[in-house]
């Protein structure tokens, strides 16, 4: 960030709130390397203790699908629902699976 | 709580040994709160504003037990907010100038104010450390739980004292510049008096002379890796923490006690 | 609110972009959006919708940050230890909105470096609210009671906002925001209940020179409002300035029952034929001279706001410097392996 443009890169940010559970995109911040994007990580989404762990991803480095082909990439599952649970109707008394 | 404006402690080496933590604490968190709003980058106001956090939970913490060391039934405010400065045992170093210049002296830069944030949360590492053990049991809770603070304090500002030491041309020049300021006033973190001899002999805490192994050691590796060389020690030594300040002390008291101060006994 | 001149954009602009022939597209993404549907950044939207977007989301990502300044004021001077904590751990906040605000913004394309270019050159707005001055600590609870919860009133529809990453954003906020007002409502009532009488016409005086620009947080009247129809369209503004004024009217006459204090509007009145409070003429020539530069404290705001980003200008660069220095010896070190 300075008048030549050289601006601190972005990152995107990954935290883990519980052990147990998946990491969750929670946003973004600049950081001019990956030290420091941790440690602010844990300053701006960490606060509240919603964290157990971090990942910090340079933002430059996802690489994401094409909202354009959305429909070739992902409708196709629409119609294979025997993927979902709730395709199967069992008894009440062993629906708990 | 009381109505009074002004109160006065018992004067025991029990209480200016947790006051010394507890002072630099409070006194440190008033300095780094006049960065809110004013840094060099927003990320970096949040980490500023975190780590005043955790020194005003500390400074209550040592406060209110440090009230209780007294026995006159006071609470931590009434020590934070009416006590005049010569019963201030923090030391100089924390009162040093922040971001404000005032009339009589020129404010501090990021440098002065990282370096700073590196040098006294090193020596909280050694004191809290050494505190975990102490016979007051109370003052040994709270250091263990102060210690996973300033540990991460430390990190943090080291990471900025070694990108400022070894950043730019002009970086490296305000960090020595930084250095040249903030050396005359560390003397006074390792040197030893009548306090430290009790506070050994009781086991209630650390000779403040025997942390300074340990800090050498931390300080030495990031001075290595930021290519910082130490000034060269001079025969002067501030006496903050025995109740002789510079002349800051009095307007960082005058602004944080005003209100209290004023409105003597009320609720806020 | 934050958008409070934002409504008033050159029609031109408008014009201009009908012209591109993206005419079929754009009818898609309306009826998209009116739907319910979410949109987010890689999709393909209306420059329009988009460079509304980037200013309504800079301007209240600047007026967190210019709103950290009338608070920082006072965190040297808090009553308490419990207080001061309070008040940094507030302020932290806002800074935290502001860079989640920032973050949402630049997924639409502009930089912080831009935004920010924007807000120092005077070109960007903050909401109005920032340009009064802190006078006194019971200035600091006024604040937590009518301007956060005018900034909640506006807010919480927010997260409804089409753009998706806007509205995140704004659920986060949200989250975050209710101890803000809370404790600032906290802190009048001990004040009031269990105070000193200065105590108590501290706090008086406080909401005498805080409702009146409060009022006007949430914008000239819809009347006035020359886009707002098309901000409606497009799930950006879904609540009118009026409504939401009355909204808020209606909370703080209850809320300041509660307080004991009096609101400074001798025309209060409730209606029971509306069902709402009615109240006075506000006073439209003070809004447009602040929004226009010429209230107490814009030049202080705008001026701290450029100091301290030209003063950290070394810091980071250096940051910058050293990042390259050791990607440089990492390299080499592969190199010679």
């Amino acid at each position: 960030m300075s008048a030549a443009g050289n601006e601190w890169p972005l990152w995107e940010v990954f935290v883990r709130p519980k052990a147990g559970l998946e990491h969750k995109h929670c946003g973004s911040l600049h950081a001019s390397d990956a030290a420091m994007a941790l440690q602010l990580a844990r300053e701006v989404y960490t606060r509240r203790q919603e964290g157990a762990s971090v990942w910090v991803v340079p933002s430059a480095m996802v690489t994401a699908s094409d909202p354009a082909e959305a429909d070739m990439y992902f409708d196709p599952m629409q119609d294979k629902v025997y993927r979902h649970p709730s395709f199967y109707p069992l008894p009440a008394a062993v629906d708990h699976m | 709580m009381t109505t009074l404006t002004s109160i006065r402690l018992r004067d025991t080496p029990a209480l200016r040994h947790v006051l010394r933590y507890g002072d630099t604490a409070l006194i440190h968190a008033q300095r780094l709160t006049e960065w809110c709003g004013h840094g060099p980058v927003l990320e970096e106001d949040i980490a500023f504003s975190n780590m005043g956090l955790d020194l005003l939970g500390q400074a209550r913490s040592l406060l209110a037990h440090a009230a209780v060391i007294d026995g006159q039934d006071f609470d931590a405010d009434a020590l934070a907010f009416l006590r005049d400065e010569a019963q201030f045992f923090n030391f100089t170093l924390a009162e040093q100038p922040s971001r404000r210049s005032s009339a009589h002296s020129p404010g501090a830069d990021f440098a002065d104010m990282v370096l700073r944030n590196f040098i006294l949360a090193s020596w909280f590492k050694q004191g809290y450390a050494a505190l975990q053990a102490s016979a007051d049991a109370g003052l040994a809770a709270i250091a263990a739980k102060s210690l996973k603070e300033v540990r991460y304090h430390q990190q943090h500002n080291a990471g900025w004292v070694v990108r400022l030491g070894d950043g730019t041309p002009e970086s490296t020049r305000r960090m020595h510049a930084a250095l040249d300021r903030a050396w005359p006033y560390v003397a006074e973190l390792f040197s030893h008096d009548a306090v430290d001899d009790w506070a050994q002999a009781s086991r209630h805490g650390p000779a403040r002379a025997g942390l300074g192994v340990g800090w050498d050691r931390d300080v030495d590796d990031v001075f290595a890796e930021a290519g910082l060389v130490r000034p060269p020690g001079t025969p002067f030594i501030s006496t903050g923490s025995q109740g002789v300040h510079s002349e800051h002390l009095g307007f960082i008291l005058a602004e944080m006690q005003m209100l209290p101060r004023r409105h003597p006994g009320a609720r806020w | 609110m934050y958008t409070q001149a934002m409504d008033l954009a050159p029609q031109d602009e408008r014009l201009a972009l009908q012209a591109t022939g993206d005419a079929e597209r754009e009818a898609r993404f309306e009826a998209h959006v009116a739907a319910g549907g979410w949109v987010e950044p890689k999709d393909w939207m209306p420059d329009h919708y988009r460079r509304t977007l980037v200013r309504q989301i800079s301007q209240h990502a600047h007026s967190e940050i210019v709103g950290m300044l009338p608070e920082g004021n006072w965190v040297t001077r808090a009553p308490t230890l419990e207080r001061k904590t309070i008040l940094l751990a507030k302020i932290q906040d806002e800074a935290g909105h502001g860079l989640y605000l920032y973050a949402a913004a630049e997924t639409l394309g502009t930089s912080r470096d831009e935004m920010l270019a924007a807000l120092h050159s005077g070109q960007a707005k903050y909401s109005s609210i920032f340009n009064y001055p802190t006078l006194t600590w019971a200035d600091i609870g006024t604040i937590g009671w009518l301007v956060d919860g005018a900034a909640i009133m506006n807010q919480v529809p927010l997260t409804r906002c089409s753009y998706a990453p806007y509205a995140r954003a704004m659920v986060r906020v949200c989250r975050e925001e209710s101890f803000h007002q809370r404790q600032g409502f906290s802190s009048l009532l001990t004040m009031m209940k269990d105070g000193t009488g200065e105590q108590r016409a501290m706090v008086q005086d406080a909401v005498d020179r805080w409702w009146w620009p409060c009022l006007m947080m949430f914008g000239p009247p819809d009347g006035q409002s020359v886009h707002g129809a098309q901000s409606a369209r497009w799930g950006i503004k879904r609540v009118s300035n009026d409504e939401l004024r009355q909204k808020f009217v209606d909370a703080c006459v209850q809320q300041a029952e509660v307080l004991g204090v009096t609101l400074p509007d001798p025309d209060l009145k409730w209606n029971d034929a509306r069902g709402h409070w009615d109240f006075g003429a506000i006073d439209w020539s003070e809004f447009w001279r602040v929004v226009g530069g010429h209230g107490p404290c814009n030049r202080e705001r705008l001026a701290a706001r450029v100091k301290a980003w030209d003063d950290g200008a070394w810091v980071r660069e250096a940051a910058l410097a050293h990042a390259q220095k050791q990607a440089a010896r990492a390299a080499k070190t592969l190199e010679a392996a």
